[in-house]
């Protein structure tokens, strides 16, 4: 019974997630009410499901029968070392959101807040309760609930036109890929037409099943996850939400797709193929390459970020793969390896996203603008905003000793340690895999470099830039948090893998083995590759110390300004600065083929010219469109049928009436 | 085999109910359309009552009953009312001309004549040589909605569409449970009160009970 506990906190949680949003509703008159309590007590719900997380990771798995439902259709609920882990994942990250939105929400009208303050507990519940699921009817539902809450919460701004059109989309492909899913559940339970996951472990599937429930699972989780072809709604999405809500979706949601494939293709599919892991590692690596290209070629910051998220889930995907290549070959310990930095990656891009996010909420909150062009050296007038998310920036670019660096640190050691596989194609492309996942870091830290510097670096460019205004308290804390979790993260790595360990045998059943000790990170062997996060902050923290106060010493220690160097050009202005769209030129050079940009050229005699180009990307040229076509020119047949005239109405019933008689003589 | 009276005299209604509908369709006002469809009714109710004493089917006097108190005075008293409010005496008009139509009618009972010999042989009732006759009702009445234009004829071609059935389930199975044949008159009842209400409105918005004004209701 006392194993019982973690999964009915877990379930009571959700449950005062809906009341929540149920009470948001009645303060429909009363916004400070919204704020000042729904969303504090909301945060306090996130802070308790990871805690809660924390206990299912460590404890043995749970299982509750929920009387609701459809009759003879109970939800199963269960609680095991995955479900834990993402529960963390999604509490942690929850928490610095939630209390970022106590302070970003504060002049929203108090009717839209309302309703935006129901749609965001319903879509927190969703997120837990398909963690939760233990069988196929409850994760559905969970599932859809998780879609249409986050389709309204995309949609607050719902007068805007492109918001509603962007809503659509990601409503239209959340739908496309849910009904992939069922279509996948309906595989696996492979004839018992049970549709509990117990069932499903125990269902024996033929290769070719097994094949089609992964394809399928693939493409569902993939459509969620944004993997390309169909990442089209993040870059759409991400920019129209409400920042939270990106934070939210871009750092939880799409994980919650991560936990999906990995469900279901280590813990309910009993068999796994080596071809299965080639394909996700290939389409994980196209994803982390496209999103990071188009990344680096955006001048809106959202855009930026959503095509940064498509990375890093490819960089995900591609773990995935390969850890599934190493499972189906037998080499245990490796694939145990990758599987922890896959999840590794999961949270800490949970952490420095969201991060991210925010941080571009709080510039949009006190300037308005979004599009890069018009910003500029906002680290002098929001100081709070502007280092907390360098520590964001720096986490993503893989910086040591941030968290982004031990992830793909041990991705990138476990494919190079990646000794021979039986496979000999394999063998010569892994490498080359390697390489490529080596170039995305590197261009990730390059968007980084583009993000950071045109936002908050140089001079302002646009003049009401030096009214901004510093964020609030509560947004502060919401980044500190979330700043904390990525610093933290970086810095005990060995711990984080010990208490990842849980998930990764259930997984593979195995784990990762870690020759250092509790300071040094070293997988496999110590002589090959370590890591000692502490002791290179030490380090560095010591030389910046020692340099400073060095140079402090030996140079007169006065702060002097002047101007820059200027060429001997008498006129400087924050027009001369690298703009985003500058800055992005080279990568555009090179991959100009695979985008449609759009440029406004300046008139030669303008006196202030402005340039602008936008890189959108051709996969909606070249797959959706026609597909749109195609469905509106059948749609067009068919409503040519419809012409008003009620006789021939008359005529339709008629003529199938006589039809039937005939045909059933 | 020689026929009881009784029968023959049903088979005799049956013969008239086809004259009625062929009538209905070949009639160009539209009060002789009600009148008709009076005389349908009352035809039906006969043949039922008939039915009824010959079998000692005693629920089926109730439907007989109800047929001519609803469609026999009923129905067309409130559609004379409602042409004299409404001010459409004159002319029916056609999509197709008469004889055209009248010719299309006589295929239609060739084919349902050929499409109810297998079906009347299966059935045990002693008036199921009227099924053809009942199904061609149905189909007639059909055509006349096509090919009228005015909202009236048309609700009177689907009463009388609702005659047909009714006929064709007196001569295959002796009725319906009353309890059916109950509701089925309550709906015709209310319907025909919900499209009287209908008529003003199409009227005050097009001007007319032309149907063809409603081809602007459709998309686009």
């Amino acid at each position: 019974m006392l194993d019982l506990i973690p999964l009915q906190w877990a379930w009571g949680i959700v449950l005062y997630w809906l009341l929540l949003a149920g009470a948001s509703l009645l303060a429909q008159r009363n916004a400070a009410l919204i704020t000042a309590i729904v969303f504090p007590l909301g945060a306090l719900g996130a802070l308790a499901i990871a805690g809660v997380g924390a206990l299912g990771l460590a404890g043995p798995s749970a299982h509750f029968i929920l009387p609701i439902g459809l009759p003879d259709l109970p939800f199963h609920l269960r609680l095991d070392a995955l479900s834990g882990f993402f529960l963390v994942l999604l509490g942690g990250a929850a928490f610095g959101v939630t209390v970022y939105a106590m302070g970003y929400f504060k002049s929203m009208a108090a009717e839209q807040l309302s309703l935006l303050a129901l749609w965001y507990h319903l879509f927190l519940a969703g997120m837990a309760m398909v963690l939760l699921a233990d069988d196929a009817y409850a994760f559905m539902v969970a599932w859809e609930v998780m879609a249409l809450s986050s389709y309204f919460l995309v949609t607050t701004d719902h007068k805007i036109p492109e918001i509603r059109r962007a809503g659509f989309l990601y409503l239209l492909i959340a739908h496309v890929g849910a009904v992939s899913l069922l279509l996948c559940f309906g595989v696996l339970q492979g004839g018992h037409g049970a549709y509990t996951f117990d069932y499903m472990r125990s269902a024996e599937l033929t290769p070719f099943w097994a094949s089609a429930a992964y394809l399928l699972a693939l493409f569902g989780f993939g459509a969620k996850a944004g993997l390309v072809p169909m990442h089209v709604w993040l870059p759409e999405a991400h920019p129209a939400a409400p920042s939270p809500v990106s934070a939210l979706m871009s750092g939880v949601m799409l994980k919650t797709a991560i936990y999906g494939l990995l469900r279901v293709t280590f813990d309910l599919l009993n068999v796994q193929l080596a071809w299965w892991g080639t394909l996700a590692l290939t389409l994980g690596l196209l994803t982390a390459l496209y999103g990071v290209i188009f990344a680096a070629v955006q001048s809106d910051m959202k855009r930026l970020l959503a095509w940064s998220s498509i990375e890093n889930i490819g960089i995900v995907l591609a773990g995935f793969g390969l850890s599934l290549i190493f499972y189906a070959d037998g080499k245990g310990a490796l694939a145990a390896l990758t599987m922890t930095a896959l999840l590794y990656h999961a949270i800490n891009h949970a952490f420095f996203k969201g991060l991210l996010f925010i941080g571009t909420g709080s510039v949009l909150h006190s300037t308005g603008v979004r599009h890069m062009g018009a910003l500029g050296g906002l680290i002098r007038y929001m100081p709070w905003t502007a280092w907390l998310t360098l520590v964001g920036a720096l986490a993503i670019a893989g910086l040591p000793p941030l968290n982004g660096f031990v992830s793909e640190w041990l991705l990138l050691q476990a494919f190079l340690l990646s000794p021979g596989l039986s496979h000999h194609y394999l063998n010569m492309v892994i490498p080359v895999a390697a390489a490529a996942i080596a170039l995305a870091s590197a261009l990730a830290a390059y968007v980084m470099v583009k993000f950071f510097g045109v936002v908050f670096l140089g001079q302002p460019r646009a003049a009401n830039l030096e009214h901004a205004h510093e964020a609030g308290w509560p947004e502060r804390l919401g980044m500190i948090w979330m700043a904390l979790a990525c610093v933290l993260l970086g810095l005990f790595p060995v711990q984080v893998i010990v208490w990842l360990e849980p998930v990764v045998r259930l997984l593979t059943s195995q784990t990762m083995t870690n020759a250092g000790n509790w300071l040094m990170l070293a997988p496999i062997s110590a002589e090959r590759a370590s890591y000692a996060p502490l002791i290179f902050f030490a380090v560095i923290a010591a030389i910046t110390l020692l340099v400073f106060f060095g140079v402090k010493r030996v140079y007169h220690g006065r702060v002097r300004r002047a101007d820059p160097w200027d060429c001997g050009f008498p006129e400087q202005d924050a027009r001369m600065q690298d703009s985003a769209e500058g800055f992005g030129q080279p990568i555009r050079q090179i991959f100009e083929s695979f985008m449609r940009v759009e440029r406004e050229m300046p008139d030669p005699f303008d006196r202030a010219p402005q340039y602008r180009g936008d890189s959108r990307d051709k996969i909606w040229l070249l797959i959706y469109q026609p597909i749109a076509d195609l469905t509106a020119w059948l749609s067009a047949q068919a409503g040519r049928l419809q012409h008003g005239r009620i006789h021939w109405y008359l005529i339709y019933s008629f003529a199938t009436l006589i039809f039937l008689l005939v045909f059933t003589r | 085999m020689t026929l009881s009276y009784h029968l023959q005299v049903v088979n005799l209604l049956a013969a008239l109910l086809l004259l009625i509908s062929f009538a209905m369709l070949s009639q160009r006002r539209i009060v002789g359309l009600i009148t008709l469809f009076a005389w349908q009714g009352a035809a039906l109710a006969t043949s039922t009552a008939i039915v009824a004493w010959s079998t000692g089917q005693h629920h089926l006097y109730w439907s007989a009953a109800l047929t001519l108190a609803l469609k026999v005075i009923a129905m067309p008293w409130f559609f004379f009312r409602l042409v004299r409010k409404l001010d459409v005496e004159r002319e029916v008009e056609t999509m197709i001309n008469i004889p055209t139509t009248m010719l299309i009618g006589i295929a239609l009972v060739i084919f349902s004549f050929n499409l109810a010999l297998p079906i009347s042989q299966m059935s045990g009732t002693v008036t199921r040589s009227t099924l053809g006759i009942a199904m061609a009702c149905v189909l007639l009445a059909f055509l006349m909605m096509i090919t009228r234009r005015k909202a009236i004829t048309q609700v009177l071609g689907f009463l009388s569409m609702e005659n047909g059935l009714f006929f064709a389930a007196t001569s295959a199975s002796y009725g319906m449970p009353l309890v059916v044949e109950m509701g089925v008159a309550l709906d015709v009842l209310v319907g025909v009160f919900v499209l009287g209400i209908f008529f003003f409105q199409i009227r005050e918005t097009f001007d007319s009970l032309d149907l063809k004004h409603m081809e602007k209701l459709k998309e686009r």
